[in-house]
């Protein structure tokens, strides 16, 4: 062999070890590419694989997450901490901060009622029943009213109600806090809110599974209120009406992507005179609900109210979280935007949509909550927001400074010998005020669900807190004089709300379901 | 050893058959993915790789379905630029979605939007060319999409991305 063709077959040798490899990477990137589309074919073709049967006594969410680990995944997520300007907790690792040290007047305002001892920060889903065991609040009675939201608690209504879920609640009402803990430990497991509660196991369809919500809705479709933002209620109306309207058969699939967030997220009577009641009956104003409650008569026929003030004597009111009630007075619910469409928004995994099941604020989530409808950038959506929001907060602050000098007043009223008939008047404004403030300060929005609408409510609580500070002082024998009827009556209505005629715009039959449902 | 294997006409036969079952396994690649349905101004194809489907459920049920698909609207109506046009959205969806590395809510890219617009025109020109003076794009003209956002696909509807991994960690 020569040099020359040593040389070249060495080079022809080079030549061919590379493109070799050159074409056996090629080949390897289609392959993997290959590979690839296969798999977002897959899955998009079976999103998801049941390996276990689930049924209606699988309150565990760890054994549908076999089936659903996306879901499953999201769901666990639930227990990182999370924080927004006014919402989220601070406080320790353990237990989140005391709102009643950040904002005194709260303090006082809940004074005779057992928030006036423990009301901290939320926490997520996972957290529901571990923080409500271990409240101070439970060093009062507590009724087993409360695990109807807690806890994931269907296998107990139907056993002690003897498959009746409606009886099973009333019988838990009778229960102590304590005893139904117990009783649903002994059922069987203590979850948090769980899968089984909105999901069917058969069909994975939404579902609503709350007694009270079931009840609640049922009797708001049966009034005559404008439910602009519940399409299937006004179809229902404009029905028979031959069944009670039953949101499982009648509410459209986006409603019920609002209703199973209702069952809990709402306002309600959880105390142990008797059982659990939603107070929709008359509508889901704020002053709707004031009515409701006030015709409302406990079973010994007294006249209903949460707590006896313990500085005024005033029978008041306490408002849950009315999220639900106040999402209704907004203009996402009369979009058709549901409570998931915000707070667990579709995320694109590979090839396949799933909702996010770490609900959450949206504020922590923008760009799936917000910017799929709203093509705005991130920055000024969030500074939108900061803006209504922190309006709301001056609001309620205000709003809570002008209850605190009723209280005062009163205070100082009765020091001068004020007497209890003389102070009704103030202590029934107290009533009205402090019920409208509660009702957006337990509200978990700040004001966004319906800003326009909170704002009102709010300028209606600092009005007659302020109303109710002049009747003290004229109780107190002071100079100012109080109007004989408080403004806001019946007798000079106040738009919209309390004005029994509603205004002809309101009368429009709402809107069909096509138009609102997304 | 290596020495015999690579002398004469073996090594080239070795190649060949490389070479042959790249582009074996290439062509059933590209027919898998359907490949040549790119080709076609069929809206099925657009949504071939998932991430459209939002867009393409939407425009099912939106005003323009009878009148435009995805290529009426979004495609440039010349030979040379169409295909332009075709090429660079091409590359940019099948790596972003073999990759998995694009910012979600999806968002139309500025030069597309301007395809977009100038087929507005296309058909609208007589109706509007009073509200669209000069230049049918650049900086001041409205975009006609601006306020007719739901002609195309209705209701605005869209998918947020997959959980990033900073999310998973505390905040």
């Amino acid at each position: 062999m020569s040099k020359d063709e040593s040389r070249s077959a060495s080079k022809s040798r080079r030549w061919f070890f590379a493109s070799l490899v050159l074409v056996a990477l090629a080949t390897a990137g289609v392959t993997a590419l290959l590979i690839n589309i296969f798999e977002r074919k897959a899955e998009e073709r079976t999103p998801y694989v049941r390996v276990v049967e689930v049924g209606e006594d699988d309150t565990d969410p760890a054994k549908w997450g076999k089936n659903w680990p996306a879901q499953f995944d999201g769901y666990q997520r639930t227990a990182i901490s999370t924080r927004t300007r006014f919402g989220g907790h601070g406080g320790s690792e353990a237990m989140p901060e005391e709102k009643l040290d950040r904002d005194p007047w709260l303090r006082r305002m809940f004074l005779g009622y057992a928030f006036s001892i423990d009301y901290r920060d939320r926490r997520g889903h996972a957290y529901m029943l571990a923080d409500q065991e271990a409240t101070q609040r439970l060093t009062k009675p507590q009724s087993g009213s409360c695990l109807h939201c807690h806890a994931s608690i269907m296998p107990l209504y139907r056993k002690l109600g003897g498959g009746d879920v409606f009886k099973g609640l009333d019988e838990t009402s009778k229960l102590s806090y304590q005893d139904a803990s117990k009783a649903l430990r002994d059922a069987g497991a203590a979850h948090p809110v769980s899968c089984v509660d909105c999901h069917d196991p058969k069909t994975m369809a939404l579902r609503v599974t709350r007694p009270g919500f079931i009840r609640g809705i049922a009797a708001l479709a049966a009034s005559d209120a404008e439910a602009p933002a519940l399409p299937s209620v006004a179809l229902w109306r404009s029905g028979s009406r031959a069944r009670p309207y039953d949101p499982n058969t009648d509410a459209s699939r986006n409603e019920m992507r609002s209703f199973v967030c209702g069952q809990c997220h709402v306002e309600y009577y959880c105390g142990g005179k008797m059982p659990l009641q939603f107070p929709w009956g008359q509508g889901l104003r704020v002053e709707q609900i004031e009515a409701f409650w006030d015709a409302t008569k406990f079973p010994d026929g007294s006249a209903f109210y949460d707590y006896e003030h313990k500085e005024s004597g005033a029978h008041v009111l306490k408002a849950q979280h009315p999220e639900f009630e106040l999402w209704n007075q907004g203009v996402h619910a009369r979009s058709g935007v549901s409570c998931a469409d915000c707070h667990m928004p579709y995320i694109r995994e590979g090839a396949t949509k799933v909702s996010d099941h770490w609900v959450r604020s949206p504020l922590l989530n923008i760009n799936r909550a917000c910017q799929t409808c709203h093509r705005f950038p991130e920055a000024e959506l969030s500074a939108r927001v900061a803006v209504i929001q922190q309006r709301n907060y001056d609001l309620l602050e205000r709003g809570g400074q002008a209850l605190v000098a009723l209280l005062d007043a009163v205070n100082d009223a009765k020091a001068k010998g004020a007497t209890t008939e003389q102070l009704a008047p103030a202590l029934a404004l107290q009533r009205r005020a402090q019920w409208r403030l509660d009702f957006i300060a337990a509200e978990n929005s700040m004001g966004f669900h319906a800003p326009q609408e909170a704002a009102r409510v709010l300028g209606e609580a600092i009005d007659y807190a302020r109303q109710g500070q002049l009747a003290a002082l004229a109780a107190a024998g002071s100079p100012a004089s109080a109007p004989a009827q408080p403004f806001g009556d019946a007798a000079h209505p106040a738009e919209p709300g309390a004005a029994p005629a509603a205004p002809a715009a309101r009368k429009d039959p709402p809107a069909a379901p096509s138009a609102s449902g997304r | 050893m290596i020495d015999g294997i690579v002398k004469g006409r073996w090594p080239w036969v070795v190649l060949a058959a490389a070479l042959g079952v790249l582009l074996g396994v290439a062509g059933f690649t590209l027919h898998y993915a359907e490949g040549l349905s790119y080709f076609s101004t069929d809206p099925r194809a657009c949504a071939n790789c998932h991430i459209m489907k939002p867009q393409y459920d939407g425009w099912q049920k939106a005003s323009h379905h009878a009148v435009a698909t995805c290529a009426d609207c979004h495609l440039p109506h010349t030979f040379v630029a169409k295909y332009l046009a075709k090429a660079s959205n091409g590359w940019h969806h099948s790596k972003g979605f073999t990759l998995q590395d694009f910012p979600e809510p999806i968002a139309i890219k500025p030069e597309n939007a301007g395809i977009l617009q100038a087929n507005c025109l296309r058909c609208h020109d007589d109706m509007v060319h009073d509200l669209v003076p000069g230049a049918a794009r650049g900086r001041d003209t409205i975009a006609c999409v601006h306020c007719h956002s739901a002609v195309g696909h209705g209701d605005r509807a869209g998918l947020g991305g997959p959980l990033r991994d900073d999310e998973r960690t505390k905040r």
